[in-house]
């Protein structure tokens, strides 16, 4: 392609243009967060939220690294959840999806049937409420993470659909040898499907970590909270205790006393959401894959 | 197998077909093992809730359980149609979904025609990355940041009116800001995924056509016209009807996080989802069952339909 100076008269100079204020539209709003949790409370309180952190102040952060003990549990509950409920379920669907992949496999219809409708209908969340925490009791356990989001039809499906693409003479050649169904699976399937494995995988990862509504519904133990139901109690909470104080007679001093909770609310999303926003976009090739898969069939 | 080597010469053919036989049912047993974990699965945590329906004609007390529970009939179901809420959630919800996939698909698309003129392979990078970031967030982080933009005393949208000289605006005490609100929270969350969605299909066209026209003397806007767009055409009607077979399913977290639960912004912010969450903490379960069955029972006629329409369209996007 040939060099084109970029003037004012090129179209594609206003289209770069456009891009640059398009982009800040989503840049602007994690520098606001960053300086808001940067600045002093009194100045926010006075000036309102800034993306100018001035002057620097890191008492948000002292306060949370003071107390970091609800913060440590909710990390680990989170991390836990998140690596062990995505093994277990990659596992279950990839291996569920391998007979459903085999030409042979006599209940193939009728299974995938079985595991597509519940893609159409379901009962909704009051019976699977009652069902989960009256029934199996898994309200307010870590279980209730992991359990009721165990499988997915439609990644199963996407998961059937690769493996309907591997080569089938080598499995034909492993069960001529007396390779069992078993052993096929983990030592050819598995290996061969590391691209499907890690799009689902870190697909799971994603919607594990950003847990929070499992949280709101089954979960009352503070220790158990994710990271993300964690924000969302602290976001409300800080606000109720602001009103509290708005509403408390006057003549009292809160400036010194009080935690400041305006600029430690952000500080802790800071810290609780912040890793891992650094590590994903990291994998956007392997997401837009997935998500991608996720929006048009094939 | 190796007996089956070994006796194959001395077996008759009657003998090896029932061993054939045999043989392939103890295949389709093995095969069927693998898959129990996930029928298991499916069993308790989708197919059991589906018998719970039974709750939305029952007069659902705790201590009585599902099954101890007093039918009633339809009851729950007049209960909710004859309310004010029953127009109030199924307006909202429809109506925000046809908003979203309105605004939402002429957005990305224009986006990515945009994007498709940017040659600059770093620009490119960039603003693709900027773009695709909110959707790495969770609600509640998104929740975060329309705070800080609408809270109505240290907001940024409030500094920005009283830096203007107009009044200061209580974002959360007026519904009527929120149809806006929400499409455009909706938007920035949901542009960065659809545009790569659609900057695909058009990296997929083949660059002779575009040759030609330059040849024939057309512009870059004829171009997009005549070329791009109808080449995004089979993507946008597939990914159009697909999301019309959802529109009775709003997303709870834009929903909940995003007007932070106030009720004064219940007229233009609660869904069927919302609406039902709140009839599960508010421990009315028979009639919240109710409008859960009303809403899966219109989704699956939706969905019927709209694969229905798709088969005929076009049969390999049809999803059964």
């Amino acid at each position: 392609m040939t060099k084109r100076s970029l003037s004012l008269r090129n179209p594609v100079f206003w289209v770069h243009a456009f891009f640059i204020l398009f982009s800040l539209c989503f840049l602007i709003p994690f520098l606001l967060i960053i300086a808001i949790s940067l600045t002093n409370e009194e100045e926010v309180l006075r000036g309102g939220y800034s993306l100018f952190p001035f002057p620097l102040d890191f008492t948000a952060y002292r306060v949370v690294f003071q107390n970091p003990e609800q913060i440590i549990d909710s990390y680990l509950v989170t991390t836990f959840q998140a690596a062990f409920g995505t093994i277990a379920s990659v596992f279950i669907m990839s291996l569920c999806a391998y007979p459903l992949s085999r030409q042979s496999f006599r209940w193939r219809g009728p299974i995938t049937f079985y595991i597509f409708f519940t893609m159409l209908f379901g009962g909704g969340l009051i019976p699977s409420y009652i069902l989960i925490t009256q029934y199996l009791n898994l309200g307010d356990t870590v279980w209730v993470y992991i359990l009721p989001s165990l499988a997915n039809a439609f990644h199963i499906i996407i998961f059937r659909t690769f493996f309907q693409g591997l080569p089938y003479a080598i499995i034909e050649s492993a069960k001529m040898d007396g390779a069992s169904e078993w052993r096929i699976y983990f030592q050819m399937i598995l290996p061969l499907s590391k691209p499907v494995l890690a799009t689902l995988g870190l697909l799971g990862v994603l919607a594990r970590w950003n847990e929070w509504f499992t949280a709101l519904i089954y979960i009352r133990s503070e220790s158990l909270y994710t990271l993300q139901y964690l924000l969302q109690r602290i976001l409300l909470e800080a606000e109720f205790i602001r009103q509290m104080a708005s509403e408390a007679p006057t003549g009292i001093d809160f400036g010194v006393f009080t935690v400041p909770t305006e600029t430690v609310r952000f500080a802790l999303a800071i810290v609780a959401a912040g890793p891992l926003l650094v590590i994903f976009p990291f994998f956007q090739k392997y997401f837009a894959r997935g998500l991608t898969i996720g929006s048009v069939k094939g | 197998m190796q007996t089956q080597e070994t006796t194959r010469p001395i077996v008759s053919s009657k003998a090896k077909r029932s061993r054939t036989k045999r043989q392939f049912l103890r295949d389709n047993l093995v095969l069927l093992t693998l898959t129990l974990p996930a029928l298991l699965y499916f069993l308790i945590f989708h197919y059991l809730p589906m018998f719970g329906i039974i709750m939305a004609f029952k007069d659902f007390k705790y201590h009585l359980g599902i099954f101890g529970s007093e039918w009633i009939g339809f009851k729950n179901f007049e209960f909710f149609f004859l309310s004010n809420d029953a127009w109030r959630i199924t307006r909202n919800t429809v109506g925000y979904s046809v908003l979203f996939i309105g605004i939402g698909t002429s957005a990305a698309v224009t986006v990515a025609l945009l994007l498709y003129e940017i040659k600059n392979r770093f620009a490119l990078k960039y603003y693709q990355t900027t773009m695709i970031f909110p959707t790495f967030l969770s609600w509640v982080l998104v929740g975060y940041i329309t705070y800080t933009l609408f809270n109505p005393s240290l907001g940024v949208l409030n500094q920005v009116l009283s830096f203007f000289g107009a009044d200061r605006v209580d974002w959360y005490a007026n519904p009527a800001y929120w149809p806006y609100i929400l499409t455009a929270v909706n938007v920035w969350k949901t542009i960065g995924l659809s545009c790569i969605i659609y900057y695909a299909a058009l990296m997929g066209i083949d660059s002779e056509l575009y040759e030609a026209a330059k040849i024939d003397g057309a512009n870059r806007w004829q171009q997009t016209k005549a070329i791009s767009l109808p080449s995004l055409l089979p993507v946008i009607t597939i990914l159009t009807i697909l999301a019309i077979g959802d529109v009775f399913r709003g997303d709870f977290g834009l929903f909940y996080q995003i007007p932070r639960d106030v009720g004064m912004l219940y007229p233009s912010t609660d869904i069927i989802d919302t609406y039902v969450f709140r009839g599960l903490r508010q421990g009315n379960l028979g009639m919240t069952a109710a409008v859960g069955l009303f809403q899966s029972f219109v989704g699956l006629v939706l969905i019927l339909i709209v694969n229905s329409i798709v088969r005929k369209l076009r049969p390999e996007n049809a999803l059964f």
